[in-house]
């Protein structure tokens, strides 16, 4: 449970840490909060040659307004995010899947933006991303910055569109007006583990009616997964318990999701139809 | 505890004594001594990574410190076997050689300058082994020209290595006139104790006397002396064992590693200390696993719940080798000893066996087979009562033992206990009518309450009889087997001449606070203050030979030599007083440090008995010995603690998620020594007893690799899933026990699983299924919800 | 391979001059280099939170972060709660009063996620408490005394008797 030896390089500005990493885009790494890329070092699952750590990098944490959009910087600390005073209902979504997001002292490292680009199909952070059309800048020596959206951005199993000279410096995510209802509901086996399943949901209603619907689901396919279908079901229709559960009903059946020790997919899509009801708020039983 | 402070240093919860050290971080683990040691080596074994194989070679480029079985041909294999007909002796060599038979087990041991360098030389290591097929469940096992883990003379079925039986007279008469007969099927999920600190060791070699010094995480330093010198051709005395601060054990360090063996060896060879830090997952792959048993049981009933006679096909997976000194036996021989356990069953028939799969090897995890076998009677009576529509409550007092001593259909005695009264007294304060308001309410609302009770008696404390009955002495013309026989053990008291008192023990405490539980029965018999005992154990240099701590053991047998021993001493100096104050020494009394003549002030105080004694020993009045020191030795044959536990459980039936809500313990495990203690053994025990009944599992794949490597996948639970736990004590004293303490390591693993497999059963009653198979993961839960059928073992035996 | 770096550790006001690989967790120098085995180490992927230490004030897993990354950094350590040889920090006085510990290999890593999280939110309750102690894994106390010391600790921090 010991690393292979690697240099470790620690630039002061961006323009340093996106000059390093072009040295040898291939068998470096970006060091941020280390929680996931660190204990994949102790076992020896990666073997990064070089560690470029971004953590004194100024300007890369924090969140700001920006115009409708509001952009978090990809240092920002889960633990940062559970105490953002960001009003309305982005900020409460902010606040509620930082407290999923593994335990404290995971949480005063771990960043949002590292969450982002590790990947993990069951990462709130993705998961949020994904729901909300977030879209990530990012920045290369040689290219300079581009964005991408969400929909492109997550493409498989720690799998991003970043090329490995990239760096991600921050994510815009929509400013939701009063008129939505967000949440989150997961499921997993103990507090703070990684969720077997879990649901986020953005669901603007106004005058009664569904506005506009969006639910994404983790632990159900390799990246965070857009329910097309209970997002149909829900939009323009009549704002109602029955008609949440009827569209949890429409992600179950629309999902094709992997089995594993924890479960296998019909289990999953149990919890898929447990949890999106949750996530909007109703306490679901039967 | 309520009421005031009892008179003596015994029935206090004293803190510690030990503790202050600790939470200083002033701990002495085996990494912290390697950590400390700047010159060690660091060693790194190499493991199969098949479960089955023929190996064909171990190699490293030149650079590389590697030694494989080759090497250590002079070494000899380690072998457990007990003296039974039915028992099958194997030898454990300690690197494989020839064949592999479980992922993870050592084939080769590398060394480096750190830790880290000695992961990087094991990445250059070339393993080459030649698959076989693998037997990775005990059905695959006995299935018939299933391929052998061990190819050896198998006296009955195949892969069979203990398979015992009893058969009670009239069992079969009995059978036949029941009323009921009820039939099922339990089983339990392989689980690792998984002690916080994994194992570890530091092997040290002097030049100058040619010994070798072990410190390593073990419960039994003795025996690891014994077994590791009897391997490398030692006399005892060439090797010293220590065990340090050992980060929990809770059976996992009781069998001898065959990794210590080779670090010893290895510190020979090379003439330099060397550490073995064992990784979390090698701890998974390799430190021993347990319970993977599946019982088949019958009970024979009457019309109002009689339990007339009890059938019983326990089966359990002993992984690939004999565990020393316990061996393979373990689990099976002790599930058909005690599996009537708390329950007057006067007519028995049982067979129990050990199938060997290539699977890591068992070795006894707190409470051993118990934990099972209780989830196995406790299902059974609430199956019973269900279908004979009895209370559950009452059809467990019909059964429960109230007379005693009670002679059981294995021949165990149990001696004086308070079965009855722990139902009462947990149901009580349960308050089972109000617990169906609230669950009837409850289901109204969709919520979904459960209440599950579980009784059991537990054998605590027992010597070298116990453990000598489990052996037959039959030799059946194999080679006569170096049998290990534990039980009894030794306490050496000393007053030094400043009147300090030092207690060395052979039992080696690992967490359970030992040191102060000693010290306050030493204290009270010579009128000083606990601070006034150092105890001084788990150092085979300073100590007697012992058994160590386990099975419940160390208060009850450790406690009683101790008690021996301090009353030898207190004799000696009254009489030590009496010559100088006139009378007869039984009118010595010993208090505050000082030795007073009954109705008088002032005596003469024990430091100036003890500096007389060593320091002017003509003085000494019958010429006695120049020394104050006492040796006691005591060697029970068991006395039964015994409890009743209750759960209650809230289940989501959209998730399958079970949140234990409220736990009970109504226990008697006599005299409580220290009552924090005993409460801190029960938490503990029902903490590892949750674990089991809803978290952890092992889970090998098809191919008999362990999937479960991490504490991502191994899931023992953390206080978010734990109940409060509210505890009763009953206090029933026993011949068996001259501290008048019981055993109290154990109990709250063997009852809690059980009394949550029937909470869980109780609150998925509308759904009409039942808990037969622990963990019920919420997988598991949610499926029979779903589907309607019980939760099961499935035939793969890893259900999913 | 790469070489050992000559690193400056501020541990528990203590300054340490050392030189280490960089990938060495910070968990593995505070033992190995600055002699602080009182950070103990149950399995390297974050999960147990044996390792647990403040930098900056703030609860980490020691052995997800490299010692080079602590450079310039305040960390605190078990061995630096108490404020002399002779007195126990609260926290340490709570777990020893009220058997918060039985083999003491969590223990460490307890007392400073406790000590660090009561240090800066003194009124804390015991929902939040139970919340930041689910970070940790103990396997001997089934956590029920490890909660009563808490509380006590917490009590004792506010000055309540
Ligand atoms: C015990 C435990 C429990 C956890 N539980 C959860 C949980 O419930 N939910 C959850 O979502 N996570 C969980 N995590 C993971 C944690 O949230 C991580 O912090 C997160 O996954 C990665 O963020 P990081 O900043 O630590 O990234 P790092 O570990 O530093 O990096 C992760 C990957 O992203 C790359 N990377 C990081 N930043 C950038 C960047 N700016 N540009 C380009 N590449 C970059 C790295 O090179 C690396 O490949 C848990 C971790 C642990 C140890
Ligand atoms: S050792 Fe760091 S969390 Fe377990
Ligand atoms: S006291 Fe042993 S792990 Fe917590």
């Amino acid at each position: 449970m010991k690393p292979s030896p690697f240099e470790y390089v620690r630039p002061r500005d961006l323009a340093e840490a996106l000059a390093a990493i072009a040295q040898d885009p291939d068998d470096s790494k970006i060091l941020a909060g280390g929680q996931s890329l660190i204990p994949m070092m102790n076992f020896r699952l990666a073997r990064p040659a070089r560690l470029v750590d971004v953590n004194r990098v100024p300007g890369l944490a924090g969140l700001a307004a920006d115009g409708d959009r509001v952009r978090v910087g990809t240092l920002t600390r889960h633990h940062a995010m559970e105490r953002t005073p960001l009003p309305g209902p982005l900020g409460d979504l902010l606040r509620r899947a930082a407290a999923h997001v593994g335990h404290l002292p995971i949480r005063t490292r771990g960043t949002f933006g590292g969450s982002i680009a590790h990947c993990d199909a069951a990462s709130e952070w993705c998961l949020v991303a994904r729901l909300l059309d977030a879209e990530m800048t990012v920045r290369s020596q040689a290219r300079g910055t581009r964005v991408i959206p969400a929909a492109d951005f997550f493409q498989a199993v720690f799998t991003t569109a970043m090329a490995p000279d990239e760096i991600l410096t921050s994510i815009a995510l929509p400013a939701l007006d009063e008129h939505y209802r967000t949440g989150i509901a997961e499921f997993a086996r103990r507090a703070g583990d990684f969720a077997i399943v879990a649901a986020t949901a953005a669901v603007r209603v106004e005058d009664g009616l569904v506005t506009e619907a969006r639910i994404c689901l983790g632990g159900v396919a390799e990246v965070p997964l857009r329910s097309a279908a209970a997002e149909r079901v829900l939009l323009g229709a009549r704002w109602s318990p029955e008609l949440v559960t009827a569209a949890a009903e429409a992600a179950a059946a629309d999902c094709d999701p992997p089995g594993d020790a924890h479960g296998d997919p019909a289990y999953r899509r149990d919890l898929v139809r447990a949890l999106i009801p949750r996530a909007l708020g109703l306490d679901v039983r039967r | 505890m309520t009421g005031a402070e009892p008179p003596t240093w015994t029935g206090r919860a004293l803190p510690r004594l030990e503790d202050p050290a600790i939470v200083r971080g002033w701990g002495r683990y085996v990494g912290d001594i390697a950590a400390r040691d700047q010159s060690c080596l660091h060693a790194r074994f190499v493991r199969s990574a098949v479960a089955a194989g023929r190996l064909i070679s171990v190699t490293a480029p030149p650079g590389v410190t590697l030694f494989t079985a080759a090497d250590l041909a002079e070494v000899k294999p380690i072998r457990a076997v007990l003296n039974r007909p039915d028992f099958v002796a194997v030898d454990t060599p300690i690197l494989a050689t020839g064949m592999v038979r479980f992922v993870g087990e050592p084939v080769g041991l590398v060394i480096a300058a750190s830790e880290a360098e000695a992961e990087d030389a094991l990445e250059l290591v070339d393993v080459e082994i030649e698959p076989l097929p693998a037997v990775v469940s005990a059905e695959q096992a006995l299935a018939p020209g299933a391929p052998l883990v061990h190819a050896v003379d198998y006296p009955g079925d195949p892969n069979t290595v203990v398979d015992g039986r009893i058969h009670t007279e009239g069992f079969d008469a009995a059978f036949a006139r029941a009323d009921r007969i009820v039939e099922i099927q339990v089983s339990s999920a392989r689980q690792s104790a998984m002690p916080l600190e994994a194992r570890a060791a530091h092997a040290a070699y002097d030049r100058a006397s040619g010994r070798s010094t072990l410190h390593v995480t073990t419960q039994m330093p003795h025996l690891i002396r014994t077994g590791i010198a009897h391997s490398l051709g030692l006399r005892e005395d060439d090797l010293r064992v220590v065990a340090p601060d050992v980060g929990g054990g809770f059976g996992a360090k009781m069998a001898l590693a065959r990794e210590d063996v080779a670090l010893v060896w290895a510190s020979r060879r090379l003439r330099r200390a060397i550490a073995w830090l064992e990784t979390r997952e090698e701890n998974f792959l390799a430190a021993w696993h347990s319970r993977e048993q599946v019982y088949d049981i019958t009970g024979a009933f009457t019309a109002d719940g009689e339990l007339l006679a009890l059938r019983g096909d326990l089966v359990c997976d002993v992984g690939a080798y004999s565990c020393y000194p316990v061996t393979w036996g373990v689990e099976p021989l002790m599930a058909m000893a005690e599996l009537p356990g708390a329950y007057r069953v006067r007519e028995y028939s049982v067979r129990s066996r050990a199938i060997v799969t290539n699977k890591c090897p068992i070795a006894p995890y707190r409470g051993v087979s118990r934990p099972v076998q209780v989830l196995a009677m406790e299902r059974l009576f609430d199956v019973a009562a269900a279908e004979l529509g009895l209370d559950r409550v009452a059809i467990r007092a019909r059964n429960l033992i109230t007379q005693f001593p009670h002679r059981s259909p294995s021949g165990l005695v149990l001696d004086e206990a308070s079965h009855l009264e722990t139902l009462r007294a947990a149901t009580e304060r349960a308050d089972l009518a109000d617990f169906r308001d609230r669950q009837e309410r409850a289901r109204a609302q969709g919520r979904y309450l459960g209440l599950g009770i579980a009784c059991f008696a537990e054998r605590t404390g027992y010597g070298t009889p116990a453990f000598a009955a489990r052996s037959r002495p039959i030799q059946l013309g194999r080679e006569p087997a170096p049998l290990i026989t534990p039980g009894y053990e030794r306490a050496v008291l000393t007053m030094d001449p400043s009147g300090a008192l030092t207690l060395r023990i052979g039992a080696s405490p690992h967490g359970q606070g030992l040191r102060t539980t000693l010290a306050q029965l030493v204290c009270d018999e010579l009128g000083l203050e606990p601070g006034a005992v150092r105890v001084i154990a788990s150092d085979t240099d300073a100590t007697p030979y012992g058994w160590g701590s386990f099975a419940s053991r160390a208060m009850v047998i450790a406690g009683g030599a101790s008690l021996l021993a301090a009353r030898e001493l207190a004799a000696r100096l009254r009489v030590l007083a009496a010559a100088r104050l006139g009378g007869l020494p039984d009118d010595i009394e010993l208090a505050g440090g000082q030795a007073v003549r009954a109705g008088e002030e002032t005596g003469v105080s024990l430091a100036t008995l003890a500096r007389d004694t060593y320091l002017n020993a003509h003085l000494i009045p019958d010429k006695g010995e120049p020394a104050l020191e006492a040796v006691g030795r005591y060697d029970p044959s068991g006395t039964f603690a015994n409890a009743c536990h209750v759960a209650e459980v809230e289940v989501d039936p959209l998730t399958g998620q079970v949140s234990v809500t409220r736990f009970l313990v109504a226990e008697d495990a006599g005299r409580l020594i220290n009552p924090a203690i005993v409460d801190g053994q029960i938490h503990g025990g029902v903490a590892q007893g949750v674990a089991n009944a809803l978290y952890e599992e092992l889970i090998y794949d098809e191919r008999g690799v362990l999937v479960t490597t991490s504490l991502m996948d191994y899931l023992p639970p953390t206080i978010a899933e734990m109940p409060g736990i509210d505890i009763v004590h009953l206090d029933t004293r026993s011949a068996e026990s001259i501290t008048g303490a019981k055993g109290v390591g154990e109990g709250g693993t063997i009852g809690a699983p059980a009394a949550i497999a029937n909470a869980v059963s109780d609150a998925l009653a509308p759904f009409g299924v039942g808990v037969f198979h622990l963990p019920a993961t919420p997988h598991r839960v949610r499926t029979a919800v779903r589907t309607g059928a019980d939760i099961r073992r499935t035939e793969k035996g890893t259900a999913s | 391979m790469s070489s050992a770096i000559p690193l400056r550790l501020y541990v528990n006001g203590d300054r340490y001059e050392i030189a280490v690989e960089p990938r060495r967790t910070l968990a593995d120098a505070l033992r190995e280099d600055c002699g602080l085995t009182g950070t103990h180490l149950g399995c390297e992927h974050g999960v147990c939170g044996a390792c647990t230490v403040l930098v900056d004030g703030q609860p980490v897993r020691s052995c997800l972060m490299f010692a080079v990354q602590a450079e310039d950094t305040s960390v605190r350590t078990v061995e630096g709660l108490a404020p002399d040889e002779e007195r126990l920090h609260p926290v340490q006085q709570a777990f020893w009063e009220n058997h918060g510990l039985q083999c003491g290999f969590c223990t460490p890593g307890f007392l400073v996620l406790i000590a660090g999280y009561l240090e800066e939110h003194p009124d804390a309750e015991e929902a939040e408490l139970r919340e930041v102690l689910s970070s940790n894994l103990c396997r001997c106390t089934g956590y029920q005394n490890i909660l009563t010391s808490t509380m006590c600790a917490a009590r004792a921090m506010r000055g309540e008797p």
